[in-house]
């Protein structure tokens, strides 16, 4: 499990804060390369950060930042020019773990009938991830929860997972819809990382948390870093977290949310809410996915896929003819009751890591916080 | 079972039977000779059942786990990928993995009067934990088969009901919604024909899959007649599409139907048993 598992935290004791110059930073992608990582950076896409392959600072989002409120994402631009001084885009570091298609297994199919099952042979890349937040790797580490830690082992997510590593980038800079501090997960990120950085004006101040992390740290920074760099970096970090200005009215949801299945707010977001599945789109710990088939056209083979899917669709609670969840309301409730309450039944803890996402990308902006707030308000 | 818990292994339709206009059973075998001599399950548990082309679909397992010829699979046609599987025939090659879940509390049962109830299809699911106790007669003591159908031509396995009703301290009890001509049994509510069973609250275990509208009202009656919650075992239905607790599909409230249950202890699954919607 901890082979799969990969970075885990080195003793706090331990840590060395060292200091790496804004104009070093570029040596990363070297390094990393050199041990045979591509690496995937935030970079501005379609008017919203994302993820996806870098080489260099240059790509980075540089002076760019976000407005984000319910229903609204904005990029604008901000001083400084640093590179991370943004939230959250809608992209979480779930889709380089839990692909949203690909294939289980194919089938091929001889004149006679008989049917030969390959399974999928995907030899994933070893993908190093640079910009991680915080929220995101408590999400990671609630999939890993789902995906490898039961009686059976996604071998597709464990085959990425093993091959990822992590720089985390501490969150300075949050968004309107941010509400990590209330479900304990962040900005800073405090474990699960392979280097976490936290930007200042002329650099970073650089922590590994794992041995290869600190093999890479080793050549790329240029000494210890001063106290008064680690103060600035602390101090960067606890004003991240003084701005968020939501949260969640306790980070144990199950027996409010379970005791009020028939509160009338329930049909109050359900008259708002589209059933469109962009929150569980974005979410960075919803599991669900479809099966699927894809037939050749000449009967000679097939291909079985799998790709998310949404407890907001109207298949996904269909069985011999009949749909558990035909409206909305069912839907909603059945995405918060999991999320916030029965998610503490099977992983110990709440689904959501406080990313805001849902709130910024539901084209209603319906609330999560609003909606979990009016039914605590409302129970017994 | 396999290498990977997705992937399907070759089975071939070794037998057919009609069982109904809907309802059909068939007989799979798994070609591969050693992953046939390996595989194993218990009452209770399900395949996955893939049709070449179209998809995949949780079938509970019919036979008996000591049967070694083959894996019965009793279907009633309604969507999909159940409509392809019905047209197929003897001979014919489909793909199963499997047994997924947990099966009924076998290890429970030694020496207790037990009551199986069951409504509709539901008796496909119970009826290997029947052949399982058939076999095994003298381990348990009062045995009780409760079957409701809506129409009595919905009625499968009249023969085997036959064959059990004439086994020592045995009782079986049929009904249909509906009865057309030649129905000897009770017409009305399953629940009905409750009244006729010795329920004894110290020494008996219940078993049941149906609607769970009849398996509610089934349990209310059972609770009022003192069977404690602990005692009654019910088997769930849900969409499962991956059947290793991951696609989400299954789940009510904490438990993934398809590795948590399909079987489950009442107390597991009473706080949200009868909300709509989960």
């Amino acid at each position: 499990m901890d082979a799969i598992l990969g970075p885990e935290c080195m003793n706090s004791n331990e840590k060395i804060q060292g200091w790496m110059p804004r104009e070093r930073f570029d040596e990363l992608f070297g390094a990393l390369s050199a041990l045979g990582y591509t690496c995937y950076g935030p970079q501005v896409r379609d008017h919203a950060i994302a993820y996806a392959r870098i080489t260099s600072s240059r790509e980075l989002p540089r002076g760019v930042t976000d407005a984000q409120q319910p229903g609204s994402y904005r990029l604008t631009h901000t001083e400084g020019g640093r590179w991370f001084d943004w939230a959250n885009g809608p992209q979480a570091l779930k889709p380089l773990l839990f692909a949203p298609r690909e294939s289980l297994w194919r089938v091929a199919r001889d004149a006679q009938g008989r049917l030969s099952f390959t399974p999928a042979a995907e030899r994933p890349a070893k993908i190093a991830l640079i910009g991680a937040r915080s929220c995101d790797l408590a999400a990671l580490r609630l999939q890993d929860q789902h995906f490898l830690a039961g009686a059976y082992v996604d071998e597709a997510y464990a085959a990425r997972r093993r091959n990822l590593l992590i720089v985390a980038v501490n969150c300075t800079r949050p968004a309107s819809t941010c509400f990590c501090v209330s479900t304990g997960d962040g900005p800073r990120a405090a474990s699960g990382f392979d280097i976490a950085l936290t930007e200042l004006a002329d650099g970073f101040v650089a922590e590994a948390g794992s041995p290869v992390g600190g093999d890479i740290l080793g050549t790329l920074v240029s000494g210890a870093a001063s106290r008064v760099q680690v103060k600035d970096a602390d101090e960067a970090i606890a004003q991240g977290a003084q701005q968020q200005v939501r949260s969640l009215p306790s980070r144990n949801l199950r027996d409010v949310l379970f005791d009020n299945l028939d509160h009338p707010r329930w049909d109050d977001v359900a008259a708002r809410c589209l059933s469109c599945g962009n929150c569980t789109s974005v979410c960075p710990t919803c599991f669900c996915h479809r099966e699927t088939e894809e037939p050749q056209l000449d009967g000679t083979a097939s291909e079985h896929l799998r790709e998310w899917d949404s407890c907001f669709t109207q298949g996904h609670s269909y069985i011999h003819g009949l749909t558990v969840r035909a409206a909305t309301r069912e839907r909603y409730r059945q995405w918060l009751t999991h999320k916030l309450g029965s998610w503490h039944d099977q992983y110990g803890r709440s689904g959501c890591v406080g990313c805001g996402r849902c709130i910024a990308w539901c084209p209603v902006g319906i609330d999560i916080v609003e909606e979990a707030t009016a039914l605590h308000g409302g129970g017994k | 079972m396999t290498a990977s818990p997705y992937l399907p292994l070759e089975a071939r339709i070794a037998d057919r039977h009609q069982e109904s206009d809907t309802v059909f059973t068939l007989d799979l075998e798994l070609t591969d000779a050693t992953a046939r001599a390996a595989y194993r399950f218990e009452p209770g548990q399900f395949n996955m059942v893939y049709l070449y082309g179209v998809g995949e679909v949780a079938i509970s397992i019919v036979s008996d786990p000591d049967d070694e010829h083959a894996l019965g699979h009793t279907i009633r046609r309604v969507g999909r990928v159940t409509n392809g599987i019905a047209k197929l025939k003897k001979g014919d090659c489909l793909g199963i993995r499997g047994p997924y879940g947990r099966g009924w509390p076998v290890e429970r049962l030694q020496g207790r009067n037990v009551v199986l109830i069951t409504g509709g299809l539901g008796c496909a699911p119970v009826v290997g934990v029947i052949n399982y106790i058939v076999r095994r007669r003298d381990q348990f003591g009062h045995v009780a088969v409760v079957q409701g159908v809506k129409h009595s031509a919905d009625l499968i396995w009249r023969k085997r009901y036959e064959q059990w009703a004439a086994l020592p301290d045995t009782q079986v009890l049929l009904a249909a919604d509906v009865a057309g001509p030649g129905w000897p049994w009770h017409v009305g509510r399953v629940t009905a024909l409750l009244d006729q069973v010795t329920l004894d609250p110290a020494n008996t275990v219940v078993m049941m899959c149906g609607p769970e509208i009849m398996m509610r009202l089934t349990i209310d009656i059972l609770l009022q007649r003192g069977i404690r919650e602990q005692d009654i075992w019910l088997s769930m239905e849900r969409n499962m599409q991956c059947a290793v607790g991951h696609c989400g599909h299954c789940q009510y409230g904490p438990q993934f139907v398809c590795k948590d249950g399909p079987v489950f202890c009442y107390p597991e699954v009473k706080a949200l048993f009868g909300v709509s919607g989960f």
